[in-house]
């Protein structure tokens, strides 16, 4: 099946965190919401991680294929593909703080989360 | 019922295929609506609903998606593969669709709002593929499990119930059985159109499935609760309430395969269809006479089918052998077939509906039950089965021989497992203790529709069969075995004796009469004498008054010369 190859990981995670965090971003078409949403990501990301960040942006009515690859339900979803393990976030991100420890979240540390 | 079942659906519907379903709800499920199938774990919610894809996609020219929330899509295939369904074809030929939506609870975290916007694309992407007519969600409620947000959950489940009426898929969405309702998360509060409910019961360590039609909008449903199978040849739902007395009676006549018995029943036989009821005590021969009715139905070329609970099929046929019958030539030419299972190996209902199946598939004309006393349960229920399996085997015209074991000092009420008004005929078979020796003694209780013997009678079981032997009814009443031997030749000597006296009479008679005529011959000869000596004395009388006349009239004319 195509959904059960997962998300996709970068081919070599770098190794500083700084250096490689990649992000896909799953949103439904142009709502406002949507729009919203990659709009404060982006913000956030610029701010808090700087270049560091690879931010994939997917319009699931656009692109269905992908959405069901890597298994995604609900819009928005934020997958963090790389550093694995994968992590995935749903809703429109509204508490910054939450978004932020789930993407710099390392193995080990998620005991805390939730 | 299939008075109703003819009955114009006012509802289009969707068949299911399964056997027996369809008949209980007058064509399957409603087309275009979402259908709830819920159960506890284990019902077989799974297997129901990918039989309603398998079977829309290869018999009704239906194209599904499985939405699969909880198996994967390899282990969905397996399972199915026990139905004898080839999934991965299905799936090859863009027949049916798999989606297995995986939403992993420890790698999903909630922040802000959502919708399910995803789930919606995907199923709609699923069904575009392969044009689908019909939808599985297999279990939905997982998502209440993944995701805590449930005003979002509650609102997009009602979207997508109101998203699948709209596209016109005929869907079946299965729940996991909740405390006080239907599922865990009351998903029947959004699908109102047609709620299904399978249940696995174990009772005393049996298990019986059993399927029920809570509610159907719009369409009228068989409402009992229904007993399933899943088993290598699918799922059959037994709609086995139908007891409308409507079945066609038959005038003709079947032999026993016993000629002593026929001798007994007015018709000559049972009628065909007929139901019989046959008791006895243990060693009466209930088997024996089993096997003697269904070698009399092969021999007539009719489709037997044996049911036996307690024997082997093997050791039915060895036992037959010995009362001089060939059972396994009737096997051989497939006329004759053996079912047989331990009681205990399944709940009552799940024998009828194997039964049903088994009925179905062989279309035998004549039924061996034997005994229906190995069913063991509260009586109600084994009652309950008992007339329906009756109902099942009339309905059919099928003539039917049950045989029941009644123990040697049973409580009268219970000698037939309530059944006796159900039978159309009802033979009994003793066992009786008398002098030191038991005989075998039946009699027919009842046989509806003609006259039959009033008497006991005796059989004996030999290499030639089942034999009557003629009875003794005498003053003394009935009498069997020995005691029947000695009478009659108690009666034998009696009858030489009597015999022996009437010749002696008649030979003392003829000798009295020899002394009687003897002694009138000698009184008729004196009688004679005394006649001869009175005659001789009458002719010298005659003779002394002819010479004195002389005499005299010689001295005359002496006396007138002398002057």
């Amino acid at each position: 099946m195509k959904n059960e190859a997962g998300p996709v990981p970068a081919p070599s995670p770098p190794p500083g965190i700084a250096a490689g965090y990649r992000l896909r971003l799953f949103v439904a078409g142009s709502s406002a919401r949507s729009l919203r949403t990659v709009q404060e990501l982006r913000q956030l990301c610029q701010q808090a991680l700087g270049a560091a960040v690879d931010l994939e942006v997917v319009d699931i009515y656009q692109q269905p294929e992908l959405a069901e690859r890597d298994g995604v339900v609900a819009a928005p979803t934020l997958l963090r593909i790389s550093p694995a393990p994968v992590r995935r976030l749903v809703g429109d991100l509204s508490d910054e703080q939450r978004v932020l420890r789930m993407i710099t979240l390392a193995i080990g540390e998620d005991e805390d989360v939730g | 019922m299939p008075a109703e079942a003819t009955a114009r659906p006012s509802l289009p519907k969707a068949p299911t295929g399964i056997a027996g379903f369809d008949d209980i709800t007058l064509g399957g499920l409603p087309a275009g609506r979402p259908t709830l199938v819920c159960g506890s774990a284990g019902s077989g919610k799974t297997m129901f609903a990918s039989t309603f894809l398998v079977n829309g996609a290869t018999l009704y020219d239906e194209p599904g998606v499985f939405m699969s929330f909880e198996e994967r899509a390899e282990d969905l295939v397996a399972n199915v593969a026990s139905l004898g369904y080839d999934l991965d074809k299905l799936v090859a030929d863009g027949r049916i669709a798999i989606d297995h939506v995986q939403v992993d609870r420890s790698e999903i975290e909630e922040n802000g709002e959502y919708d399910l916007e995803g789930l919606f694309l995907r199923l709609g992407w699923a069904v575009d593929s392969v044009g689908a007519k019909r939808v599985v969600l297999d279990t939905i409620e997982t998502l209440f499990s993944s995701l805590d947000n449930e005003a979002v959950l509650r609102s997009e489940l009602r979207r997508l119930f109101g998203w699948i009426k709209e596209r016109g898929l005929t869907c079946v969405i299965t729940g996991e059985r909740g405390e006080g309702q239907f599922t865990r998360q009351g998903l029947e509060e959004y699908v109102s159109d047609c709620v299904v409910l399978l249940d696995n019961r174990v009772h005393e360590q049996i298990t019986t499935r059993r399927l029920r039609v809570v509610k159907y909008r719009g369409s009228a449903h068989g409402t009992n609760e229904y007993p399933f199978l899943i088993d290598s040849q699918g799922i059959s739902v037994l709609p086995v309430t139908g007891a409308a007395l409507t079945h066609e009676v038959s005038s003709e006549t079947v032999s026993s395969g016993v000629p002593g018995l026929d001798a007994m029943l007015g018709a000559g036989g049972f009628y065909r269809g007929s139901s019989i009821l046959l008791t006895g005590t243990a060693g009466t021969g209930k088997t024996t006479f089993s096997s003697c009715f269904v070698d009399a139905a092969c021999a007539r070329g009719e489709r037997c089918l044996f049911f036996v609970f307690e024997e082997s099929p093997a050791q039915i046929i060895r036992n037959a052998r010995s009362v001089g019958l060939d059972l396994a030539r009737h096997v051989e030419s497939g006329l004759l077939r053996f079912e047989a299972a331990r009681p205990s190996l399944y709940g009552l209902e799940m024998h009828l509906a194997r039964m049903h199946r088994d009925l179905d598939l062989f279309q035998p004309q004549a039924v061996v039950i034997d005994p229906i006393s190995a069913f063991n349960g509260p009586e109600m229920e084994v009652q309950s089965v008992l007339l329906r399996m009756v109902d099942l085997l009339k309905a059919r015209g099928i003539t039917a021989l049950l045989t029941s074991l009644l123990h040697q000092n049973y409580v009268s009420s219970q000698q037939d497992l309530g059944m006796s008004s159900l039978m159309d005929s009802w033979v009994r078979l003793f066992n009786e203790e008398a002098n030191g020796e038991m005989n075998r003694t039946l009699y027919v209780i009842k046989s509806r529709g003609m006259s039959h013997s009033n008497q006991v009678r005796e059989y004996v079981m030999s290499g030639s069969g089942i034999g009557m032997i003629e009875p003794y009814i005498g003053p003394e009443g009935v009498l069997t075995g020995s005691a029947r031997v000695i009478q009659a030749s108690r009666e034998q000597a009696a009858r030489v004796r009597r015999r022996q006296e009437a010749e002696r009479r008649q030979r003392d008679l003829a000798r009295r009469r020899e002394a009687t005529e003897r002694q009138m011959a000698e009184l008729r000869a004196a009688l004679e004498a005394e006649e001869e000596e009175i005659a001789l004395l009458h002719s010298e009388d005659a003779e002394r008054e002819a010479a004195l006349e002389r005499d005299r009239d010689a001295m005359y004319r002496h006396r007138n010369a002398a002057e």
